[in-house]
This record gives structure tokens, sequence and C-alpha cells, in this order.
């Protein structure tokens, strides 16, 4: 460890002369000590501890030295369960390992800090290697607790930690399930930690039962009637609920078989989780003779400090108050202390009493209690609601008086638990009727006041200690100007992510609050909406970008939110191509083209139906061969080659097009595909030509630009094949005709499409169609799907009704005529810019060489190549 | 990838030692932008016309290190020329290379001149 700086001291030549006149400089080394801090401990509060301390003015002149026993940097363990879903370690991690690099922290794991040497100021690792501290801080955390139950040593039988943990109990499920689908597996304890074990359990797809010794569940957080609530709920989903259980032994020879609790009383499971509470690793401290506690634990003062001063403890090892408190946000406050006080801020010290409060999803269900959730009759009165059909129980606590709220417990809803837990820290008042604080809307309930109410120093993120104050403090110094900026300059929403709700509440009302309203404009050169903006090229017959701009925008020179809007409205206005002003079209549509990770493309010709013939086949896989793609066919059905440069792109379009291809779009914001199914064309359930009006439908809409991407789907019959009703439109054939679909999309939001006619003929629904998808065009938001515009119609789907169908605007004719004109005038872009010589020049990677980019590295990928990943 | 990332270093008007002549203005296409190689550097050069001004910058997009921006779009962020990655839409200034919309590291700028209808752009060596 090398704790010194090189101090250089220059001579004055003029003093030093030597021969030649050539002078030297002496270097002297003066060692000025750097303090070196050591983490010991690599947990979520450890992490914290670093993130704090690197933060802080002064940190600088320290060095920061972190061990972890993990073979892995410090990650997220309240979100463990996450881990089953997406098996993705990295996902969880608090900080990739570069992070400490970056900060100069040396980051040290897979190696477990063995003994602490208090007189000499040393510490020894267990690959015997030692190292020197001026402080220590002890984050070592806390263990599983195993009850010492007979038999507890069998195979099969787990505890609930690590990701190590995790690893190992899905290996051990999947053996199991292989040899019995139908495989049950139990889980000790229910309280919190044990749920959570209880949903991974049943995400393994093992049969979950949880065994507790207590008579209810979560017994520290939950009165017996939420948790009876809780129960109920619990097993609607498909958990087994063992209540005062004591086990006496694990059955089984080698591995577990059962669990055995009175004589007659067995529970066969091949798997146990254990989940039985949690032990402070104070393995440290007891052998160093710090102070401990009766029960475990080392004890600290306020300011983080050991009966050592130069060594401190934080989070669920340290015994502060004589308790050991198991939540994040008491973690992350020691950390916030300890690195203050280590810097030599005194006044930074840990508060006497520490908010229990906590909220989670627990398998779906929310559940939280704050202040004080179960209290004597001597000290206030309660107020319950309890809906058992529902799932739902909310209990709050008030003093005798009635005027201040004292604590709480919620069950299956708590959405109101920011907001009651802000009442009782800030001591707010409440309603003459606390009752309204959790009945339900409508009866009478709901009454909170305003987020901004608050008082300043409200503390609305425990786990980042950022008050209300602060958010609102950011938007009014113009710091943040929106939610995003919020959480990025005051970090609030960034640990648990429980007060996100809240706020985002608080952002806008203190944006409304300076008059900022969120503007219908497009963006800053425009405060125009979509809307406004299609009228007015269309009456003024604008053909340009900057005629739109220097006569109606704010004076400066567009971005790449307007640019590709206005680029899209003179496509729909002119039916222009996006081959007309190339430059200010978004750039997949520059170069007609998908842009991939790397910065290749990827080409999609259409193949309109889905329907592709054998030769027409053969050439897209000779062309892939010859120009070496990767081929995938596509989310739409179609077939998308990967990987092509831009100097490839004509190249690959001139002998697409040789075989008959045109351009399908795929880089738009217009039509993609209309998928169908085989229909009557082959299907002996099939009611009408689905190939036929898909295609036929695909080939009329081809080409025209849209607020965002359209996607259309065909069934032949109801069984749906095609999906349609996931499509901006969708056809079902039934008897008598199609039955129409609008407005449906999967993405981010699935929505089903509304039925918006029945049994209606071909030359009905593309009269509808028309009409529709031209509505749409005129009307939405910049990059609004279908579903989303029709969802926020005023009047819903019969307003659209009476639009389309009765002609209540007067504007069909309007809307016919101009999808006609869009119709009429396709052009395939790619044709025409493999035929213009003036066109082609954009597709080369350099303007000055007929070179490729010589940056990209593909890697090979199950017989074909994909780019290299990303770091 | 870091290491490509340290090839491109800003280099001021004063500091030019080599003015290479990259290619015809017409070769860039109005508001827009295209590249050009120089040595084993691949620089960004951007036409913006409505402000009668030349500007060029690395064409390596640091967030990901793909050689992406000249295919950017450019315009401006309160008066502030900018060009947008096509990957994920990360705004960079085209006067200092400041990233406008994120923190990520600054990219590197180069002066640019015209001369008989020619783009030169200026390099320390």
């Amino acid at each position: 460890m090398n704790s010194t700086t090189k101090l250089r001291v220059y001579f004055d030549k003029n003093t030093y002369k030597i021969r030649n006149s050539t002078y030297f400089c002496i270097v002297i080394t003066k060692t000025v000590r750097m303090k070196t801090v050591i983490v010991v401990g690599n947990g979520m509060v450890g992490y914290k501890f670093c993130e704090k301390f690197v933060a802080k003015e002064g940190s600088k002149n320290f060095k920061l030295i972190v061990f972890g026993e993990e073979p892995r940097p410090a990650y997220d363990r309240v979100h463990l369960s996450e881990f089953f879903e997406n098996q993705d370690a990295k996902a969880l991690e608090m900080a990739p390992a570069e992070w400490y690099a970056e900060n100069n922290i040396e980051l040290i794991i897979d190696e477990r800090v063995s003994d602490i040497h208090r007189s000499s100021k040393k510490i020894t690792t267990a690959k015997n290697r030692e190292f020197s501290y001026d402080y220590l801080v002890l984050a070592t955390g806390s263990s599983a607790f195993v009850p010492p139950i007979k038999g507890v040593e069998k195979k099969g039988v787990f505890v609930y930690r690590t990701i190590e943990d995790l690893e190992g109990m899905l290996d051990y499920a999947a053996k199991l399930k292989e040899k019995n689908p139908g495989a049950r597996a139990a889980v000790l304890g229910g309280g919190l930690l044990g749920l959570e074990a209880g949903k991974a359990v049943m995400d393994m797809g093992l049969e979950p039962h949880i065994v507790e010794f207590a008579p209810k569940l979560m017994p520290r957080q939950l009165d017996s009637r939420s948790s009876q609530v809780l129960q109920l709920k619990l097993e609607s989903i498909g958990l087994n609920i063992h209540l005062s259980k004591a086990t006496n032994q694990i059955l089984g020879e080698d591995a577990i078989t059962g669990m055995e609790f009175g004589e007659d009383d067995i529970l066969d499971v091949e798997m146990l989780v254990v989940s039985a509470g949690i032990r402070p690793r104070d393995e440290l401290g007891k052998t160093c003779d710090l102070e401990m506690g009766v029960r475990g634990g080392i004890v600290v003062n306020n300011q983080m400090q050991t009966s050592d001063e130069s060594i401190y403890a934080i989070g669920e090892v340290a015994l502060y108050n004589q308790m050991i408190y198991g939540l994040v946000a008491p973690g992350y406050d020691m950390a916030e202390v300890a690195a203050s006080q280590i810097l030599g801020d005194t006044n930074s010290l840990m508060a006497s009493t520490i908010d229990m409060s906590t909220k989670l999803k627990l398998i779906g269900v929310d559940v939280a209690s704050f202040g004080e959730p179960f209290m004597p009759a001597s000290k206030g009165h309660s107020v319950i609601f309890e809906n058992k059909t529902q799932h739902l129980y909310k209990r709050i606590n008030v003093s005798l008086d009635g005027k201040k709220l004292l604590g709480g417990i919620l069950v299956g809803d708590a959405s109101d638990y920011s907001m009651l837990h802000q009442m009782f820290l800030n001591e707010m008042a409440i309603p003459e009727d606390p009752a309204q604080l959790i009945l339900p809307a409508g009866d009478g309930g709901a009454s909170f006041g305003d987020v901004m109410d608050l008082p300043d120093e409200a503390q609305v993120c425990s786990c980042e200690s950022v008050t209300k104050g602060q958010i609102c403090g950011a938007i009014e110094s113009g710091e943040a100007t929106d939610l995003a900026g919020v959480v990025s300059c005051t970090k609030a929403g960034t640990g648990c992510g429980g007060c996100k709700p809240m706020v985002k509440d608080l952002t806008e009302a203190t944006l409304k609050s300076l008059g900022i309203e969120v503007k219908e404009g497009v963006c800053e050169h425009f405060d125009l909406s979509r809307q406004d903006l299609y009228q007015i090229i269309q009456v003024k017959e604008y053909t340009s970008f900057n005629e739109v701009l220097d006569n109606h925008g704010n004076g400066g020179h567009g971005c790449e939110l307007c640019k590709p809007l206005v680029a899209s409205l003179m496509a729909t206005i002119h039916a222009d191509t996006a081959n007309k002003e190339y430059a200010i079209q978004d750039s997949n549509d520059r170069y007609l083209a998908n842009i991939q990770r790397n910065g290749t493309y990827s080409v999609v010709p259409r193949i309109p139906g889905g329907e592709i013939t054998p030769d027409k086949l053969i050439a897209l896989g000779e062309i892939a061969k010859k120009y070496d793609l990767y081929t995938k066919v596509t989310g739409g059905v179609r077939i998308d080659l990967f990987g092509a440069t831009l100097n490839q792109l004509p190249l690959i379009w001139k002998e697409l097009i040789s075989h008959g291809f045109e351009s399908g779009h795929a880089y738009g914001k217009s039509l993609r595909t209309v998928k169908t199914c085989v229909g009557s064309t082959w299907c002996r359930y099939g009611m009408d030509e689905s190939i036929s009006f898909g295609i036929e439908l695909e080939n009329r809409y081809r080409g025209i630009r849209a607020p965002h991407k359209i996607k259309g789907g065909v069934s032949g019959c109801i069984r749906e094949c095609a999906e349609a009703r996931g499509k901006d439109f969708g056809l079902i054939a039934v008897e008598g005709g199609w039955n129409l679909y609008l407005g449906g999309n999967g993405g981010a939001t699935p929505r089903h499409a509304e039925l918006f006619a029945e049994q209606i003929d071909n030359e009905t629904v593309i009269k509808y169609l028309d009409r529709y998808l031209m509505f749409y065009m005129r009307t939405a938001k910049p990059l609004q799907r279908t579903a989303a515009w029709q969802e926020r119609l005023e009047g819903g789907l019969d307003y659209l009704k009476e639009v389309i169908i009765d002609d209540k605007l007067g504007i069909v004719a309007d809307l016919e005529q101009e999808m006609e004109t869009l119709v009429n005038r396709f052009e395939c872009e790619w044709t025409q810019a493999v035929n213009d010589p003036e066109k082609m020049k954009r597709f080369n990677h350099f303007v000055n060489s007929e070179e490729e980019d010589d940056n990209l590295v593909f890697v090979p990928m199950r017989d074909q190549k994909m780019p290299e990943p990303w770091n | 990838m870091q290491e490509i990332l340290k090839k491109y270093k800003t280099t001021k008007p004063e500091d030019v030692q080599v003015w290479f002549k990259a290619a015809h203005t017409s070769s860039f296409p109005k508001d827009g932008g295209a590249c050009v190689k120089y040595k084993d550097l691949q620089i960004a050069v951007f036409n913006f016309d409505r402000l009668q001004k030349w500007y060029a910058c690395q064409n390596l997009s640091p967030e990901k290190q793909e050689m992406v921006l000249s295919r950017g779009m450019i315009g401006d962020h309160n008066g502030i020329p900018k060009v947008a990655c096509p990957l994920h839409k990360k705004t960079f200034s085209l006067e200092n290379g400041e990233n406008l919309n994120g923190d990520l590291e600054p990219i590197a700028t180069y002066p640019v001149k015209i001369e008989d209808d020619f783009v030169y752009i200026g390099f320390s060596e």
C-alpha cells in the first residue's frame, strides 16, 4: 500500500550549474501521509458509506479501501427476489466495479477480513494479508439466523440472504422439478423476508408453504386483523400458510423430505428455506474486545463510534439505542453520520428516535406500517377500515385529543402511505373525523391536504434524506425543470422508490405554482401543437422546414424534435417521401434504414401480408449471404437483415429492387405490416380471404407518414391467429363480413383495439380506415400511437363513430380525398434513391474516402454474427 | 474501447498546425453533417447553414463509442448550436462539445475554415 505522496523540489539552474551548462533537478521524497479508511463489508450500507464519503469535501485526503467477502460488488439485497425474474445479478448492482476505481476506492472482493489488531491499527484478511488503517468502518451487516432444529444440516435446506444462496436454491429446485414437477418447498418464517422467500419459491415453480411460529404473519409489523387480511390475499394467489407451528425436526435420510411439528403433524416438503430472522455479523467486534450487546451487535454511540474511537460500526451490525435496525434507511443515515464524523464534521449525529416506517410490495400486495402500528388504548384511539372481500385493511392510530396521527397499518392498498407518513412525521393537523383519511374516495374519504401543505423540512425520500424543501427548491432555483431533473439533482426516489409518486406530485405542484404549464408546443422552437402546425403547413402550403421555422418559430434553429415532426407533416400533406430535405428527417428516415447499436443498419423489405414466393425467399437469403448480414424474422413477421454498413445500403437495395422488392418502411413512423393469418385460402376454419385483404390494405397504406408507426392485422376467423386486436387497425372475418377494431397496440402499454363496426364489406372497411387514419394523422400529438390518441379523444369511441360513420364534422369527403392522394402518389423511396446519383451521395461513411467505418467489430454468434457487446 | 476516446482532443484555433483540406462544401448537406477521414481519425463536419457557420467534432459518440455523430441531426438549444446522437438522442454543443442533456464527457471539437469552396479542418498534429 503506497499511502505516501511525492513532493518534488526543483532547484534553480543558476545555483546548481555543472559541466556543459546543463542542470539537473533533485527529487526529494517527503512523506506526507494520507490517512486510510478501511471499510469492512460491501453490502448496501457499506456501499452507501463509500458513496457519501467520496462526495464530501476533504475526502481526497483519505485513501479508501473496501473489503467484501462476496465474489461481487455490493448489490441491492432489498430487491433480491427480482433475481428470480431475470437472473441478472448485474441489474441489482449498487454500482459497477468501475465506479470504485473511478472514485479512487480500492475494492477488494472475495476476501474476508479475519482479524482486527487494535493496538497496531491493522487488519488481517483470510488470505493472510495485512493492511493498516487510521479509521475502520465495520459494515459487516447480518447473516441469516438458523434455529438449532434437529436435521437442519440436511441437503435441500437453504438460507435466503445472498445471490449465491439463491443460485444454490435454483439449482436444487431445477433438479427437484425434473423428478417431480409438483414438488413442494417450505419457508420457515412468515416475516417480511420469509414472504419474499415464499415468492422466490413460487417463482421457481415449486408449491410454496410458509411455516410461522407466531399465530400471525409479519408479527413485527402487523396487528392480528391486518395479518389475517394479508393471509387471505396470499392464499388467494397460491401460498399455503401454516401458523403457530414449532418445528421439532427436519425429516429425511440425506436430503430433506419433510418437517415435523407435533407427533402426527408432518408437512411433506423437499426443500426448505430458512428465513427466521437475522443475526448481526459481529464476530470481528467480539474477537477484538469491542463493547458488545448482550444479544449481539457492536455497541455504538450517536457518532457511530464503537468503544474504540477509531472504529465505527454502521448498518445491521451496529447496536444503537439497544436496537439492531434491519431497514435500509437507518443504515444509510448511519453511513452519513460515520462519513461526516471521520471527515471532522462533529455536528452530524444519529437521531435519538429512528423512524421504522416501511412500505413494500410483497408478492404484489401493498403492505405498509408507520409510526406506532400497535397502540395501547391508553395512548390513543384506533380507526379501522376493513374489507376482506377486496383484501383491504387500513388502520390509523390517533392521539387521545384526536389532533395527531400516531401511526398506522395499510394492507392491500398503500397508495396513501406517503401522505399519512408525512402527516405523522410532521405532526400535521388531521381532519376532525379522522376516518376520512382511510375511507375509500367517494365515501367521504381522501380528504388529504395538498402535498404543498407539507412543511419544507418534511423528509420525502427517507433513503436519500431529501426534504420537500430541497425538491421544491430545485425547481424554484431553476436547477431542475421537470421530474427527471429533480431526481437527478436531489437523488430523491433513487433508493427504494417508494416516494416517487409524492416527488412527482411535488414537482408538478411546484411547476404549477411558478406558472409553468406543461406546454402543448412541440419543443422550444415552436409554441404550436402538432395539430396547429398541420393546419398552418396545409393552408400556407409551406414546402420547407425553414419556411415554417422562420414564419412560426421562436427564432431558433430547430432541433431533433421539431425537424422530424415537420418532415412527417410535409410527407402527410404533400405526399413527400423521406428523400426530400433529408437533413431534417429523423436519423432512420435520413438513411432509409434502421440504425442499430453499433451504427450499422438493418434492412427490411416489404413482404405484404407476409406472403412471399420461394424465389423471393431465396433472393433474400442470397443477398444476406453475399453481404454477410445477420438474418432474423421480425416481430411483424418480416425478414430483417442486420449489419449493413452505410456504404452497403444502396448496393443491397439495388439487388433487392431487381428481385422485385420495395422499401418496407420499417425505419419510418409509417405503416409497418398488415399481419395476416392464412384465412379461407388454406385454413379449414377460414371465413374469408384474410391474406388477400391484408395484402390489399398493406399496399394501400404503405409509405404514408403518420405521428407514429401503424400496424394492421387481418384474421380469417374469430380464432384470431393474426392477433389483429393488438394492432392499430384489425379485422376479423365473421359471418356476413368483417368486424373492424381500432386503436390497439402492444408496446409498453398494451391495449386491445375497440370494436368499431360489425359485419361490413371490403369497401366499407377501406372507407372507414381511410377516414380513421387520416383523422388520426391530422389530430394526434407527435409520436402518439392510435391507442393513446383514441384513449384521450374527448367523447371516446362514440365520438369517433360520429365523426367517421355519421360525418358529424362534415370532413369525411376531405379525409377520403387526402388519403386517396397519398395512395395514388406512393413511390418507393429506395427506388427513388438508388436511381439518383445526387441522393446516393449520403450513403458514404466518409465524404473524402471510399473506406468503411474502421471502428466496427463483430463477434460470431450461433452461426451468424453480432456487434461486439457494449461495455 | 476507452482508448479510442483519447485520440480525440479539442483543438483551439490558435493551436492549429495543419489545415486539412477535407472536401468540397457541396459534399455536406445544408443544416446537416457528413464524416471526414483524417489519418486514423473520424471527424464529423456540420454545415450549419442557418447560422452561416461550419462546425467539426469527433464522429465518435462518447456514450457507447460508436462512429455516428455525423449522422445526427443538428439544431440549437437556447441558442447553443448542437448535434443529437442518432443512437439515444444525447445532444452535444457544437461550440464546446459539452453534453447538453446529460453528464457524458464532452466531445472534442475542431476549427473549420472555408477557402475557395473547400472545407478545411484544423488539427494540432
